[in-house]
């Protein structure tokens, strides 16, 4: 069995097949996978045994379960009105500048997809980002570029988007 | 409201208890009946910004006949500016299970669900830890009463109650046609209480020391303390426990960075006050016989003289453009709508007057959205373009 | 539920059951309150907000389609508050619509044209957002085309292809400004598990979703002197075309219908009533022969119950969801199939007509049958067997450009060699009637005696009931058939595809005793179709029951296996029933489809 497929069924298995596990057994896939493709969405349905549309439909509405392919970490900064106030866009430059890639975009060796958010709640520690699950409060250009290459580095990676 | 530039900062939430199973024992000792006559008397209203009273609600869902009911708290904390659910659930999440357990023994519900949002997902682990310790303490008192932990998946509009249980079906986050309310018809079609997280830790107050002690707090109509999520230009942002009730001046003379153009409370979906408003205004529940009285869920949020309330405003209108569900005509195409048209004006391709235009258009979103969030958007946009005109055209 | 509640509707007191929405409230009492999300077919989403109403005390207004009246309620339908923001909501719907109605399909029959017409909007002050949006038009599907710049998301569509169809090709996508109705993974509508039998279609209060019109093409066919254009017209289609030329519905107009169509210039006029017939030949033949080789030869290839296969929307799906229980579809075309073909065969031949100066047109009360005709496999003629299919709509469409004045035609006559039909191809059009076609026929067949109804009438499986059982008791069979001799034949008919799925789940779980099961895609059958006049609901497919129940009663000849048409051309041509001829031409095969 294809590796997703499996996934799915353990999924399912822990969740259960019921339409209210669809989300869990989602972001049961998102948190391995990355991102919702369109065979793990056809699997999902096919597991569950419901419409495919469905699956996609609700999908898209959560804008946690990406359905576009993502690197291996998502940086979603937040983009609400105190993290604007307080520096997001430097946060944001600094975070082109080094990954060199553009809003919604992806690095070449699929490490880092960059995003804005909306708020985190996070507010009194603005500007905040989430690197998948995890939180980054008060940043300035310098943190980012810091917290960026530790994890460039735990990637070997060199920071140009190329292995 | 008495001009004393003090506000009274009290501690009950985040005060370190560790009695919760002695609370949770000794509650249950008493009537269903006897614990929803204190939480009426103590006249706790939600805290997640709609103000509807908990008490009312707990004996709703009480009455309502059915074999299956749920008990929801409401942790999908998204309104920008605020943050506080997030401390609770991260410093006395016990007392959040208390008081959803103790709900469930009024209301008959064996079942609890954390509705938490994927933005914090790094609280997820360390909860069911605690839930853990809860569930064998439940086991031990013979309570059947069983709390999971739901994630949502990054949707503001999960935090409207209605739309959190479509989600908590597996279905896009919509809200639904009301009535039928929570109370008659929730999660699964059965009777549920949904919460805010704060409003549950207060009725761990209540049922520790009573409702006296929590109505004597805050004022008429807006009683006992409220959580308070401070950010934007202040020195000291933060999580603060007030008294309800409290004048905007006392809040700002406190908060304030000595620049405070204007405040906006209740986060995005709430109201912007200019300086010249902050001494007729109160931070508390409807219903004040003056001045002007302003809900909250708790956001705070200071602006100082170096900021564009037009670059405000079109943050916010982004901010309900995506994530409003997009169901209903006055929501999806209002927001859109607001958004373009401040910026054409700003550019000069719209005249001045068509603001006027934008708010009729927000008195109609407020009429007939489906939804709080379609509802609620006239409120900062008015209160800005109405306060700040000349920055929404210059 | 008894309980009745008091109410006020602008200031007149009404009385009114607790529990009925005050839009139903107002529409007892004559008052009209203007609806677009809402559909009498489907369940209340309350999404648009047109219907507000301002209830007395309350700050803000109640969607009518939404709010159950309760005791005491003041209701005011036509405040300047509940009119100013209906006016607005329509004003945002007009800035999100690609209001281009002249340029619109569904121009004239629009229902957000119409509310904008009826509110006077003669400004567009807010930004259009059309332009600013990268909309896409779907035009890959040879049934149905989907125009996401004219849709308003009142998602009738995306409830009609769950809730009546229970298909869920479409779905609501995305939030926000992006929101958007869409199929998984916003492929093409022919890429996804989309049946094309039109319900969204038929729906869709704008020119969102329309089928694809061939108009043009038959108009050109038409004009061109070297062809020769014969057309068909299925059973529905007469008791539903009226309605698009401003008759009540439940008018049949078979006699009008059919001089409008001379008058068109078609060169010959015919029936897929007559193929109908032949249908039921060929499809009593085959459950009775199924049947011998299942009670009697053991043969267990041969799988019970057969189901109908007249309805192609109904064939797609079971291809889709059902895809390893296909050996239980009749082989036979449908009836528009088994007449495409026998008409560049047939029908060429006894005129004397190169069969590739022919074309063939058929007049349906259904989009899927346009993907029909365009399926690889319904080329036996050794031509595509039918050229163009127009619905019900379309037709009215020729009929206006011709310029005739529909109301005042006299009525006129099909042409012969395949013009000639039974009452029981008339019912065809109703659900239920193919069954009721095939009992007639059947126990004809096998007892030599006519079923044991009064005046033929097999009212158990007539209604509207979703699924709908019948058993005809076999007594005293004619020698050949002895071994059905006391078999109680078991027979179901389903109509709407949520239904057919419920019967079908019952075949593949194996508790379903059936031996015929008839399948329509569509609610009501055919005369409910995709591409019959919108609008369609409950009541309308009613009264055109009503109008194919009249028109069978009053033929002469109310059995298939009596249309002297069908004799001639048995003995002429195919010789036999499931015959080496009517093999070829007659019956098809199925294809298995991913669900996915």
């Amino acid at each position: 069995m294809d590796p997703i497929q499996t996934l799915i069924k353990d999924l399912a298995d822990i969740h259960g097949r019921k339409r209210e596990s669809l989300l869990p057994i989602m972001q049961g896939v998102v948190e391995r996978e990355k991102y919702l493709s369109e065979l793990s969405m056809i699997e999902i349905a096919r597991e569950m045994d419901i419409p495919a549309a469905d699956v996609y439909g609700t999908a898209t509405f959560y804008s946690f379960l990406e359905t576009k392919s993502t690197g291996k970490y998502t940086i979603r900064v937040c983009k609400t009105i105190t993290c604007a106030m307080k520096g997001k866009n430097q946060v944001l430059f600094a975070i082109q500048d080094m990954l060199k890639i553009k809003l919604g975009e992806t690095t070449p060796d699929h490490l880092f997809t960059l995003l804005e958010t909306n708020c985190l709640g996070w507010c009194h520690k603005a500007p905040a980002m989430l690197i998948n699950d995890d939180v980054y409060t008060e940043l300035t250009p310098e943190k980012v570029r810091e917290i960026l290459s530790v994890y460039l580095k735990q990637n070997g990676s060199n920071g140009n988007g190329y292995h | 409201m008495a001009n004393s530039h003090q506000l009274k900062r009290v501690d009950f939430i985040f005060r370190n208890e560790n009695d919760w199973e002695k609370v949770l024992s000794n509650t249950i000792k008493k009537t269903p009946q006897d614990l929803i006559n204190e939480l009426i008397s103590s006249e706790l209203k939600g805290r997640g910004g709609a103000g509807f009273p908990t008490g009312l609600k707990w004996k709703l869902t009480a009455e309502a006949e059915s074999d299956e009911k749920y008990v929801i708290c409401n942790a999908d904390e998204g309104e920008p500016g605020t943050f506080k659910d997030r401390e609770i659930l991260s410093r006395v999440p016990y007392k959040v299970f208390t008081a959803m357990a103790i709900c469930g023994y009024i209301t008959g519900a064996r079942e609890g669900y954390i509705y938490l949002r994927g933005e914090y997902k790094f609280l997820k682990e360390e909860l069911e830890k605690v839930l853990d310790e809860f569930d064998y303490y439940c086991n031990e008192i013979k309570l059947d009463f069983k709390i999971r932990v739901f994630m949502g998946s990054g949707a503001y509009i999960c935090g409207e109650e209605t739309a959190l249980m479509e989600s908590m079906e597996g279905k896009r986050g919509e809200p639904r046609n009301k009535p039928p309310f929570p109370t008659q018809s929730g999660y699964r079609g059965k009777p549920t209480v949904i919460n805010n997280v704060e409003t549950l830790v207060h009725t761990f107050t209540i049922f520790k020391y009573g409702a006296k002690k929590f109505y004597d707090l805050g004022v008429q109509y807006s009683r006992g303390t409220k959580l308070f999520s401070v950010s934007g230009d202040t020195p000291k942002p933060g999580i603060y426990e007030l008294e309800l009730g409290m004048s905007l001046q006392d809040f700002v003379y406190e908060f304030g960075d000595g620049d405070t153009k204007a405040v906006q409370v209740g986060g995005a979906s709430g109201f912007l006050v200019p300086r010249k408003k902050f001494k007729d205004a109160a931070i508390g529940f409807k219903g004040k016989l003056t001045g002007i009285s302003l809900p909250t869920g708790g956001s705070m949020m200071l602006f100082n003289s170096s900021r564009s309330m037009f670059n405000v405003l079109d943050n916010y209108l982004e901010f309900f453009r995506e994530e409003s569900c997009g169901q209903c005509t006055p929501c999806r195409v209002g927001c859109q709508q607001l958004l373009l048209g401040i910026k054409a004006v700003k550019r000069g391709d719209k005249p001045a007057a068509y603001l006027d235009k934008l708010l009729r258009l927000t008195e109609t979103m407020q009429y007939t959205a489906k939804c709080g969030l379609g509802q609620s958007v006239a409120n900062s946009f008015s209160s800005i373009v109405e306060n700040f005109r000349e920055e929404m055209i210059y | 539920m008894s309980k009745k509640v008091n109410i006020t509707i602008n200031g007149y007191p009404v009385e009114i059951f607790a529990g009925k929405t005050i839009l139903e409230a107002a529409e007892s009492q004559g008052i009209k309150v203007p609806t677009l999300c809402y559909h009498k077919d489907l369940c209340v989403a309350g999404n648009c907000r047109v219907c507000v109403v301002e209830v007395v005390g309350q700050k803000r207004l109640s969607a009518a389609c939404a709010t159950p009246c309760e005791e005491g309620m003041e209701i005011l339908t036509n405040s300047l508050k509940v009119r100013n923001s209906r006016k607005q909501i329509i004003e945002l719907l007009l800035a999100e619509h690609n209001a281009d109605c002249t340029k619109c399909y569904r121009n004239g029959n629009c229902e957000l044209q119409t509310l904008a017409s009826e509110y006077k909007i003669m400004t567009q002050e807010f930004i259009e957002l059309v332009p600013l949006k990268k909309f896409s038009i779907d035009m890959y599907s040879p049934s149905i085309i989907k125009d996401d710049s004219k849709c308003i998301r009142c998602q009738r569509c995306v409830r009609t292809c769950a809730e009546l169809q229970g298909v869920n090709a479409l779905t609501v996508a995305h939030k926000g400004d992006q929101m958007k109705i869409t199929t998984f993974f916003e492929k093409a509508m022919r890429d996804v598990v989309c049946t094309n039998c039109g319900q969204c279609v038929n729906h869709c209060p704008t020119g969102a979703l329309v089928e694809k019109n061939y108009i043009e093409e038959v108009w050109e066919a038409i004009a061109n002197p070297n062809l020769h254009v014969i057309v068909q017209t299925a059973p529905a289609v007469r008791v539903g075309l009226g309605e698009e030329l401003g008759m009540p519905p439940g008018e049949s107009v078979t006699g009008k219908m059919v001089a409008a169509l001379k008058r068109l210039g078609f060169d010959s006029v015919l029936d897929t009533d007559f193929t109908a017939d032949l249908t039921i030949m060929e499809e009593g033949t085959e459950l009775l022969t199924r049947l011998k080789k299942a009670l009697v030869d053991k043969d267990e290839t041969v799988k019970l119950p057969m189901a109908t296969s007249c309805s192609p929307g109904w064939i797609k799906y079971i291809e889709h969801m059902y895809p390893d229980h296909l050996k239980h579809l009749s082989t036979c075309k449908s009836p528009q199939q088994m007449f495409g073909a026998l008409a560049k065969t047939y029908y060429a031949k006894a005129r004397n007509l190169e069969p590739d100066k022919i074309v063939s047109v058929s007049i349906m009360p259904c989009t899927a049958k346009k993907y029909e005709a365009f399926r690889p496999e319904m080329h036996d003629s050794g031509y595509r067997d039918v050229d163009y299919v127009l619905t019900t709509r379309e037709l009215a469409i020729l009929i206006k450009q011709a310029g005739l004045d529909f109301k005042k035609l006299e009525p006129a006559k099909y042409d012969r060699l395949m013009g000639e039909s039974s009452g029981a191809a008339v019912i065809f059009g109703a659900t239920g009637g193919v069954m009721e076609a095939a009992l007639r026929t059947a126990y004809e067949i096998v007892t030599g005696r006519e079923v044991p109804f009064e005046n033929l009438n097999i009212i158990p499986v007539r209604g509207m009931d979703g699924v709908r059982e019948a058993s005809v008791k076999i007594e005293k069979p004619l020698e050949d058939w002895a071994f059905l001799d006391g078999v109680e034949l078991k027979c179901a008919v389903a109509h709407g595809l949520i239904n057919a799925k419920s019967v079908m789940d019952s075949v593949k779980n194996g508790s379903a005793d059936y031996h015929f099961i008839e399948f329509m895609a569509c609610p009501g059958g055919c005369l409910g179709g995709g591409g019959q006049p919108i609008p369609t609901n409950a009541e309308i497919r009613q009264k055109r029951a009503e109008a194919i129940y009249a028109e069978d009663s009053g033929l002469p000849i109310r059995k298939s296996h009596e249309n002297p048409e069908v004799h001639k051309l048995y003995k002429d041509f195919l010789k036999e029933p499931l015959g080496e001829v009517s093999h070829h031409l007659l019956h098809t095969k199925y294809t298995k489809r991913e669900r996915y």
